[in-house]
């Protein structure tokens, strides 16, 4: 990981054909590719020449922030990455952790959030194809997608442009290749509006005896590409695209954003798992970010060998294609897999079965070089240390800003009565109910999807291979990162692990996508370091691992940066399916209460979102106690103790009450008289925001049995009625089920709205 | 029946396994069947259901197999997908066009057939029925309407509410709905059990 040594250069090698640019053009080229001048130096310096226009065009992207994590790579050092169950952590396509009986789980989450600001639809397909293939590279069989989306205001017309596409484009691909989108997250706040996040997690099921790792290995051995030929889709879109502001221009780089095909992909992961199965592959790895070029340089980095690579044998979709252009292509659907030689036709055959496309384009070598081929002619030779880990690493600037950097708009009356503001949050867009969207996934397809989304708190997800059940949760609310990028970055681990609590489920790993602004300008580079620190110390705190991650930085529009979004990705296990409790109340006349540390207040909160009142500042969570209280509730879920189990979160206890009135058809009668002696106002307790609150419901005596030293269980009030009755001093209320149902129902109907 | 772009063969495999069959996956280039007593054409996007869902499926060599089964009365169930392709193969009367609302749906349903009502899920982007009224018309007066969506359920716009058809000769039948992924109360419902057993219990 250190940064390769200045002895690293070589000789200008014999015989190098020209580069296509002139020396004297060179700077502006490599300033157009995304580099640094003093980046540039040191290339020269490390090669001991100037790079001619193939090296550079991959130099140029294997030392983009996106491939090369250089403002990042320093501050994922704090995290923890070790754990019993880990199977495989940081470094590999993907995390995986063991769930028994022979098999591992792998999951990640990736962004694709500047191609989908571009082409939403594009850029959201293939950002899933992309985390497909990293986890099927392992040799695991995708069972589930989550996504976790951003966007500027559902009253803008190109929040909602960007919304459908991209909502369309995670159904196309995921629908079409038969992985069930199961559960996810979208929200919507101004400072995406011209950067919205699109964040894909995937997770698979590998037998552990058949999994892979991405390293080269074994001199001599063949290099085959698979899948998709290659094409100029994509060109340049690890360093121009991601790695770089979006501002005026942005229609001109459409051409950078992939095409995704999903039944070339649909093939090709048959393909893939086949040869794994049959024990043909040495290693695989996923043509992603900077297509072949990372992908082999990053293979033989890892393996400690060099490799081969001739673009003449590369399938091409057009003729004409220059070397470069052929390393740096990032056409879809396409993996790279070592092979023995003697393998390579049995290889071939598997891929002709497929009628997926294969060619052999190279070979594991020892001379520790990427050594790019045209037939006899070498047309780019590096050191493969220089071109994967010679890249400089940064070290932040990070200051905090002295005041709130973000807007602030207030939508909701400042007379508005206790119901009249329920109503309004559960309309919020980033509250209302998301069955607009998720009726447009395949949620069921693979017979494993325990609860359809919105019906539990987590995806849950039959294993009957290794005759157990896992959970999985995705979250991160920019807006509360953005009042205190430390706590609610704490916050939004704690919400997953509430999360998994409600149906049960124990936390074994998990995985995160770091979307931030330009790390180079102080604020957001505290955001960053902060919110890296909170994410390190939750996990820490939880003895959770971090098994891997990704990180999309200079998420800005011309406004300046998003809200700082770490996304977490939390899975967990449960030893069955059949005993998690639903999000919505189960009968009349059961006992409501809330469980937990819960102290709300209206810092950061969607409240004071709507009352145009956001500033810096949210109370500190206290981990051990919330942790304390996703113990007791887990237990009691597999106890089978709670009708049930929903975490406190968006728009505070009104709004879970609400949910889960509305989940169940049925009303609530409850009083906050209890909460208000945590010394919360009526409206804190009614809509203040914090983590640590589960309302449960069931039998009262076994509910406020759940009650601890550590563990506070407060009786709350019963199921029952038409109405979602809240007595809290003077902001009590009483709303209608059905007004309350339609507001929170509302987001379909807006989301189409035309203009 | 496995195509390059099935998605829901391994759980119709299951289904018929749980409704006391014994299956195997064929794939899209075999031509014998003459080990099997039905046939199920699964769920998904053969072949990536470019130029139109099913269009494509229906020229394999494994359909023209299947096709030949089913002149010789042999049964086929065709599911989503399968029921695209059997309509695309001529085997069933009708088309299957883009939703009403031109966007895909993954919705639990409840189905009319035969007077029971059952709870099975739909998923699909092309599941809109269409015939000529005339058709229709027929299909009504000869009782080859299998399943119907129920009042206030249709989730594609699909003509008179039609969910599945049935062969004049009855052997053939198709429907949107999914049965495969209602067979067990874990994923929500074991109502399409049922269609699964009715198959293995005319054969029986």
């Amino acid at each position: 990981m250190t940064p390769a040594g200045a002895d690293a250069g070589v000789d200008g090698g014999p015989s190098l054909t020209p580069p296509p640019s002139t020396g004297a053009e060179q700077p502006a080229a490599y300033e157009a590719l995304g580099l640094k001048e003093a980046e540039y130096r040191l290339i020269c310096e490390k090669l001991g020449r100037e790079p001619n226009g193939v090296e550079l065009a991959m130099f140029s992207l294997l030392w983009s922030e996106h491939c090369a994590y250089k403002h990042s790579r320093k501050l994922l050092r704090r995290l923890p990455t070790e754990g019993e169950r880990v199977v495989m952590g940081p470094g590999e396509n993907a995390g995986a952790v063991d769930v028994g009986g022979g098999y591992a789980v792998a999951f990640k989450v990736e962004s694709h959030n500047h191609p989908s600001a571009v082409e939403p639809f594009e850029g959201a397909a293939t950002g899933v194809g992309g985390i497909l293939r990293d986890v099927f590279a392992l040799g695991a069989r995708p069972i589930a997608i989550l996504d976790s989306l951003r966007f500027g205001e559902l009253d803008s017309l190109r929040s909602r442009h960007l919304l459908d596409g991209a909502v369309r484009g995670i159904g196309h691909y995921g629908n079409s290749i038969g992985v069930p989108t199961v559960g996810g997250e979208i929200c919507f706040e101004a400072p995406y509006e011209h950067n919205c996040l699109v964040n894909a997690m995937c997770v698979g099921l590998a037998k552990r005896e058949q999994m892979v790792r991405a390293a080269a290995a074994g001199v001599g051995n063949a290099i085959v590409l698979m899948g998709a030929s290659t094409g100029r889709d994509g060109i340049g879109g690890a360093s121009v695209l991601a790695s770089a502001e979006l501002g005026e221009g942005d229609a001109a780089k459409r051409p950078t954003v992939q095409i995704g095909d999903p039944f070339e992909e649909s093939k090709l992961l048959e393909c893939c798992l086949e040869l794994l199965g049959k024990g043909l592959l040495v290693s695989l790895q996923d043509l992603g970010a900077a297509g072949l070029t990372s992908s082999a340089s990053e293979m033989a980095s890892a393996g400690g060998v060099g490799v081969d690579i001739d673009v003449a044998r590369v399938p091409l979709r057009e003729a004409d294609m220059e070397p470069f252009e052929i390393m740096v292509s990032e056409s879809q659907e396409r993996m790279l897999a070592v092979v023995e030689p003697a393998k390579v036709a049995e290889v071939l055959a598997v891929c002709e079965k497929w009628q997926t496309g294969a060619a052999e384009i190279g070979a594991v070598v020892d001379h520790g070089l990427v050594r790019v081929l045209r037939g006899a002619d070498v047309v780019g030779e590096m050191p493969v240390e220089v071109l994967v880990d010679g890249c400089p690493l940064y070290d932040l600037e990070p200051a905090a800003p002295e005041e709130w950097i973000y807007g602030n708009r207030a939508t909701l009356d400042a007379g508005a009565s206790a119901a009249e503001t329920l109503l309004a949050l559960l309309a919020a867009p980033s509250i209302a109910s998301k069955r607009w969207a998720f009726e447009q996934y395949d949620s069921i397809v693979g017979s494993r999807t325990a609860r359809r989304p919105e019906s539990a708190d987590a995806a849950l997800l039959a294993i009957p291979e290794a005759d157990t059940a896992i959970a999985v949760s995705i979250d991160g609310n920019g807006r509360r990162v953005a009042c205190d990028p430390y706590a609610g970055t704490v916050e939004a681990v704690l919400e997953c692990a509430q999360n998994l609590a409600c149906v049960g489920a124990e936390p074994l790993g998990l995985t995160n996508c770091l979307n931030f602004g330009n790390p180079e300008k102080p604020a957001p580079a505290w955001q960053l370091d902060r919110s890296v620190q909170g994410l390190a110390d939750a996990c820490a705190a939880l003895g959770v691992p971090v098994v891997g991650g990704n990180v999309s930085l200079y998420n800005e529009g011309p406004e300046g940066p998003i809200y700082p979004t770490p996304v977490v990705g939390m899975v967990g296990e449960l030893p069955g399916a059949d005993a998690a409790a639903a999000s919505a109340f189960a009968s009349e006349g059961d006992a409501i209460c809330l469980l937990g540390p819960f102290e709300p207040t209206l810092e950061g909160s969607e409240l004071a979102k709507q009352r145009g009142e956001l500033g810096p500042g949210l109370p500190q969570p206290e981990v051990a106690a919330v942790a304390a209280a996703c113990a007791a509730v887990r237990d009691a879920v597999r106890a089978g103790a709670l009708a049930c189990a929903h975490d406190v979160s968006d728009g505070g206890l009104a709004c879970a009450l609400a949910e889960c009135a509305i989940g169940g058809g049925r009303g609530c009668r409850v009083d906050l008289q209890h909460l208000r002696e945590r010394g919360c106002t009526p409206e804190e307790a009614l809509f203040g925001e914090g983590s640590g609150g589960f309302v449960i419901s069931g039998e009262r005596a076994s509910l406020e049995a759940l009650a601890s030293d550590g563990v506070a269980v407060l009786y709350l009030g019963q199921v029952g009625g038409e109405e979602v009755e809240v007595a809290a001093g003077d902001r009590s209320l009483s709303l209608p089920l059905a007004e309350a149902e339609s507001a929170w129902r509302s987001l379909g109907e807006r989301a189409e709205a035309a203009s | 029946m496995q195509f390059p772009g099935s998605c829901d063969e391994r759980d119709a495999l299951h289904a018929c396994e749980l409704a006391g069959g014994e299956a195997r996956l064929v794939w899209h280039e075999e031509r014998g069947l003459n080990d099997v007593d039905a046939v199920v054409v699964p769920g998904g996007f053969s072949y990536g259901d470019y130029l139109r869902a099913g269009a494509i499926a229906r020229f394999s060599p494994a359909m023209e197999a299947v096709a030949e089964f089913a002149a010789a009365g042999g049964p086929v169930l065709g599911i989503c997908n399968g029921f695209q392709v059997l309509c695309e193969a001529g085997l069933l009367p009708g088309a299957l066009l883009v939703n009403e609302g031109m966007r895909f749906v993954c919705r639990q349903v409840e189905l009319v057939a035969e007077g029971e009502r059952l709870s099975i899920p739909a998923k699909h982007g092309e599941g809109r029925y269409w015939a000529p009224d005339e058709v229709l018309d027929a299909l009504e007066a000869n009782g080859q309407v299998a399943f119907r969506y129920a009042p206030g359920q249709n989730p594609n716009g699909s003509a008179r509410e039609i969910a599945g058809v049935r062969n004049e000769a009855g052997n053939v039948l198709g429907l949107m709905p999914h049965p495969e992924h209602a067979v067990d109360a874990m994923t929500g419902s074991t109502d399409g059990l049922r269609v699964f057993e009715s198959v293995a219990g005319a054969l029986a």
